[in-house]
């Protein structure tokens, strides 16, 4: 059995090692990176509870990161369970007005976004011609901007394991609550929201720790004013050749967002969220 | 079924409301793209394709797409072998530890990627790799495995172990097996997975602004220096040409889809 079995773990073996030489070791080296520069030790998280830039990075990316995650998830659930209950025929073209979004270039979107919100941009010329505004308004390079363009990248991520925990509901369960009298918000908020509840959370989690790490998005639409975490990294190394500092805050990072998955493992099935993407 | 319980107005419209705020900011670049002005603005007087012209006769944006094209296109062969005999390998044996290993292949989606880009930026600097195709190809390769991943472990979770079983009671070696009953049954997940392998190496950004500079200089660093130096209307023929790109792709898997499940 066990020689038998040598074959298939052969075939695993590409991937492994792939994996561990160009993937895992260099993350790792970036773990021990933040405890060996600028000397060993324990320097660079001393910053965590010292330095206020690096705390106020954390708040903003903390704050910006919530409120994404509650629209996403508010927006993604109207849509999820517009497509829920749409007819077969419909559902198609509900999904695609999903998955395209999903799958167009992150940049091309934060483009877009520009486009649309800059001073001289199409909503501010459209708000000025018809006269409901004298002076152009500040909507992009600021967070307002971030939170516009980093909803509008987590919606299609909130409405894929929202989607698959709904269409588990059974539509027998809805005609008998209608059958007794229900009406149709008695029926969404007694047996239909509680059912989905766990598509709720699993969206969530999703949603969330893609937030934090985010990079592209935020830089575009936050025009180097308002910083958020991974930019923040990034700077650190590119610009300030600070080692020490960025590769604690990506460690930091990573913690965050395997201790968010470890606690919600145990309330929603982890392969459910990731595998609903596909 | 009549008798289905269907949304009400309101959350009809409501929902049409999000389904606006998702397509229309996207479709929005291709009246931009066609303006026949010299700044980012809707045509005012005529169409014009003269932003298209600028883009296509322009050796650097040609040169740029054909780089990403090559990258994507190696980068695919790379997730889709290893990802795909991974998947069939754990597929196979089902147990904790190739669990444990589904899960590693996982990290890549999970870990932000500028985490795994500054990691690379040094670990690249040691074996020469940085500004260079293969370690383009490799970092996009290594990160589009878990696409592949979950694309073929699907196709798997459909098909039936006994077949498998038979052709090895039959006597058919392990790569015979392979070639005539596995793989003909999942082709579809993995074309799948290598449009989906395809679609984040041409997409990608945040590592190759740090392990590329001057070499490789792909689509999307191009589009990045765009946005942030000057914002001309070529960008947005640009974009609107990669969302068609995109949006082909898409289809091309849809189309497959449904032949699989005819």
């Amino acid at each position: 059995m066990r020689r038998q079995d040598a074959g298939w773990w052969l075939l695993i073996l590409p991937a492994f090692l792939l994996m561990t030489a160009f993937y895992v070791a260099p993350i790792l080296q970036v773990l021990a990176i933040s405890f060996s520069e600028p000397q060993p030790g324990l320097g660079n998280y001393e910053r965590l509870f010292t330095s206020e830039s690096v705390q106020r990075v954390i708040l903003t990316t903390l704050r910006i990161c919530c409120l994404t995650t509650a629209l996403a998830l508010l927006l993604g659930y109207v849509l999820a369970y517009r497509i829920a209950l749409a007819s077969d025929s419909a559902r198609r073209w509900w999904i695609l007005a999903v998955l395209v979004p999903l799958w167009i270039s992150v940049l091309v979107r934060a483009f877009a976004w520009v486009t649309l919100l800059r001073r001289q941009g199409l909503v501010n010329n459209a708000l000025m011609e018809s006269g409901i505004i004298a002076e152009p308004l500040q909507l992009v390079w600021n967070e307002f901007g971030i939170v516009v363009g980093m909803v509008h990248y987590m919606v299609p991520y909130a409405v894929l394991p929202l989607l698959a925990s709904m269409r588990e509901i059974d539509p027998r369960l809805l005609a008998a609550a209608r059958g007794l009298g229900a009406g149709r918000f008695t029926i969404f908020r007694r047996v239909f929201l509680p059912l989905s509840l766990p598509g709720l959370i699993a969206a969530g989690v999703l949603v969330f720790i893609f937030s934090l790490g985010f990079y592209i998005t935020p830089a575009i639409l936050g025009g180097g004013k308002t910083l958020m975490v991974a930019e923040w990294i990034g700077l650190q190394i590119l610009d300030l050749i600070r080692w020490g500092l960025g590769t604690m805050m990506a460690t930091v990072l990573v913690v965050a967002i395997l201790a968010t998955l470890a606690i919600f493992s145990r309330v929603v099935d982890l392969r459910r969220v990731f595998g609903a993407g596909a | 079924m009549d008798h289905a319980h269907r949304p009400g107005p309101w959350t009809s419209a409501l929902a049409w409301a999000v389904a606006v705020y998702l397509v229309l900011p996207i479709t929005i670049i291709i009246p931009v793209s066609l303006t026949d002005q010299r700044f980012l603005s809707l045509p005012q007087e005529a169409l014009s394709l003269r932003h298209y012209a600028t883009v296509l006769g322009s050796a650097e944006w040609l040169h740029s797409i054909w780089q990403s094209f090559l990258i994507a296109v190696a980068a695919t062969i790379i997730a889709v072998v290893a990802g795909t005999l991974c998947a069939i390998g754990c597929w196979r044996l089902s147990r904790r530890s190739t669990e444990l290993i589904r899960a590693l292949m996982l990290l890549p989606i999970i870990i932000p990627s500028i985490v795994y880009a500054i990691g690379l930026y040094r670990y690249f600097a040691t074996l020469d790799l940085l500004d260079r195709f293969l370690g383009v190809a490799l970092a996009h390769g290594v990160t589009g495995i878990p696409y592949v991943v979950i694309t073929v472990s699907t196709a798997l979770a459909a098909f039936d172990p006994r077949l498998e079983q038979a052709a090895r009671g039959m006597g058919a070696s392990l790569g015979q097996t392979l070639r005539w009953v596995i793989l003909p049954r999942i082709a579809p997940g993995i074309v799948s997975g290598a449009i989906f392998a395809f679609i984040h190496s041409w997409d990608e950004l945040v590592m190759v602004l740090f392990i590329a500079s001057r070499n490789v200089f792909t689509l999307p660093r191009r589009i990045w220096d765009g946005i942030n130096e000057n914002l001309d209307p070529a960008m947005a023929a640009v974009a609107v040409l990669l969302v068609g790109f995109t949006v082909l792709l898409l289809l091309l898997d849809l189309a497959l889809r449904r032949r699989r499940d005819a």
